[in-house]
């Protein structure tokens, strides 16, 4: 077992192999422009991208020519929403998301609220699934956009996706989705899930990074964006700029890897989450697990370990790759808006773990992390002033602290 | 973020932790910061009761790695010292002596803290002992 280990794969993934091999011939043999239509370069090229299409297609139940390529979930995101938002402004002015979205979500819908939109930010029930009364609620006749994460980065809620898409066709609002933690771990299929627009990236799937994709829906309805870069015209005209082959080739490769693996894929990491999760929860007390269980993603466990601050938990455990939702880690020193959006007070968010397994993790791996978390977790809490409260029988909220 | 040494063998080996009878007349307890912001510290000093010199110091610190530094280091130097030498420990030998960056001040500020609030907690308790036996002498510590 090599040292550290990686277990944060909701940030990103290592690059399969496979993968790379398929890129590379496209840097420096096929390293032809797609959009050259008059000579072989180009022809080989296009060929390529045409692949890439139909395998991304596949893998979410499209057809290759609702794929847009962009570099990235950032971009497919803003592309999705601004586009959506630009098109049907004379139709409605009014975008329902979630206030656990993504930032490239929340701040490109913060910054059209500035031009004149206005966006409903809806709450999250306390296991971080979205109410779908209140969405129903939330739809006016001015709604042009309900854009909803598939499944969350920090706690793995896959989101009744389905549902929200068909309460969105009902009512004639568009349906997008950022999809990037879901595609490739999950099934997820555009048209039994009603989604119009959905944002797709390759390094989250084992491809590369700098690459994306956006599904914009051709029929049933057929959507338009307006496109955010102006240029030849790319891309059905959607996303102008000259196409990433090899990334291209690589998120293709990426996709039709993580159709054909998944079966077996998700199966073995909620078999290593379900591992680690049993061997911390018979080593510790006072451990808590962050939104729901049931509707979660397979690598992805995020618990909070009560009376250990997550910034010094992650110093104890120095050798394994994880994310804390403590303020410390971060520049913004604010705890995780998405643990907090539960409901979690600040203290259990400072408390809180995020382990992202992946297809890379090893059982032998888990065994060690768990063994480690509890070791450093009972050290910890040996010197944690809380932890020796709460043994003495003091209700900590009753304490009257003295805050800085 | 990186650690200094210092840091990392505070974190590594913390010294003095654990606690003193908090009802004993001459010990001092501080408890500063709050769950929501991250940090809770709880300083503790026994006074020996002839010499005035802080025998024994413990701790307990809820925090990241630098507040637990600058808690045992702050009990270390607490050892051996008079509670006015005590008073003049300020958070900026602390953040020294650790190499703290900028965004860890606050947690020598919270040990500075501690420190005075363990100190006033058992300046309370000797007027508190002493007016219960012996009223007369009360003026004389308070001054």
């Amino acid at each position: 077992m090599k040292l550290p280990i990686y277990l944060d794969n909701h940030a990103t993934t290592r690059m399969d192999p496979r993968v790379l091999d398929a890129m590379l011939p496209y840097f420096t043999e096929l390293y032809g422009n797609a959009a050259s239509r008059n000579h072989e370069f180009g022809w080989a090229a296009e060929v390529a991208v045409d692949k890439a299409r139909k395998q991304i297609a596949d893998l979410i139940g499209a057809t290759p020519k609702e794929i847009i390529f962009t570099s990235g979930a950032t971009e497919s995101n803003n592309l999705a929403i601004k586009g959506v938002a630009e098109m049907y402004a004379e139709k409605g002015n009014h975008i329902i998301t979630a206030a656990t979205e993504h930032k490239a979500v929340l701040d490109t819908c913060k910054k059209l609220e500035k031009g004149g939109c206005r966006v409903t930010y809806l709450p999250l029930k306390a296991d971080g699934l979205i109410d779908l009364d209140m969405l129903r609620e939330s739809i006016t006749d001015k709604t042009i956009l309900v854009t909803i994460m598939y499944a969350n980065n920090e706690i793995g809620v896959i989101q009744p996706i389905a549902e929200i898409g068909k309460i969105c066709r009902e009512r004639g609002v568009l349906f997008h989705t950022d999809a990037v933690q879901a595609a490739g771990k999950i099934p997820v299929d555009v048209n039994k899930d009603n989604i119009d627009i959905m944002s797709i990236t390759g390094h989250k799937l084992y491809g590369p990074k700098g690459v994306g994709a956006l599904y914009v829906r051709r029929k049933g309805p057929r959507v338009q964006i307006t496109a955010q870069m102006d240029g030849g015209g790319h891309e059905r005209g959607m996303r102008s700029g000259t196409l990433n082959v090899p990334g291209i080739v690589g998120l293709g490769e990426a996709c039709e890897l993580a159709r054909k693996e998944m079966p077996e894929e998700s199966k073995r990491m909620a078999f290593l989450r379900d591992k680690l999760r049993a061997k911390l929860e018979a080593g510790l007390d006072e451990v808590f697990i962050n939104g729901s269980m049931e509707h979660r993603l397979p690598g992805n466990l995020n618990m909070s370990f009560l009376y250990v601050e997550g910034e010094s938990l992650l110093m104890g455990i120095n050798d394994v790759a994880v994310s804390s939702g403590s303020a410390c880690t971060s520049a913004t020193l604010e705890p995780s808006y998405v643990l907090k959006a539960l409901g979690l007070g600040d203290d259990l968010a400072h408390s809180s773990i995020r382990f992202g397994i992946g297809r890379f993790s090893t059982e032998e791996e888990i065994d060690y992390v768990a063994d480690k978390l509890v070791d450093v977790v009972s050290k910890l809490r040996e010197l944690s002033p809380l932890y020796e409260m709460v043994k003495e029988g003091i209700d900590l909220s009753t304490v009257q602290w003295a805050a800085h | 973020m990186a650690y200094s040494d210092k840091v990392l063998d505070h974190y590594n080996n913390p010294r003095n932790v654990g606690s003193l009878d908090k009802k004993a007349a001459n010990v001092g307890t501080g408890m500063v910061g709050a769950p929501e912001c991250g940090d809770v510290m709880k300083l503790q000093i026994r006074v020996n009761d002839e010499s005035g010199i802080i025998e024994d110091a413990k701790f307990k610190t809820f925090g990241c790695g630098s507040a637990i530094a600058s808690s045992s280091l702050a009990t270390e130097w607490l050892k051996g010292k008079t509670v006015d030498e005590a008073l003049r420990i300020k958070n900026t030998d602390i953040v020294n002596e650790l190499a703290l960056p900028p965004v860890k001040i606050h947690c020598s500020v919270l040990a500075e803290d501690a420190i005075k609030a363990a100190i006033s907690d058992y300046r309370t308790k000797q007027v508190a002992s002493v007016s219960a036996k012996q009223p007369e002498l009360v003026g004389q510590l308070v001054a």
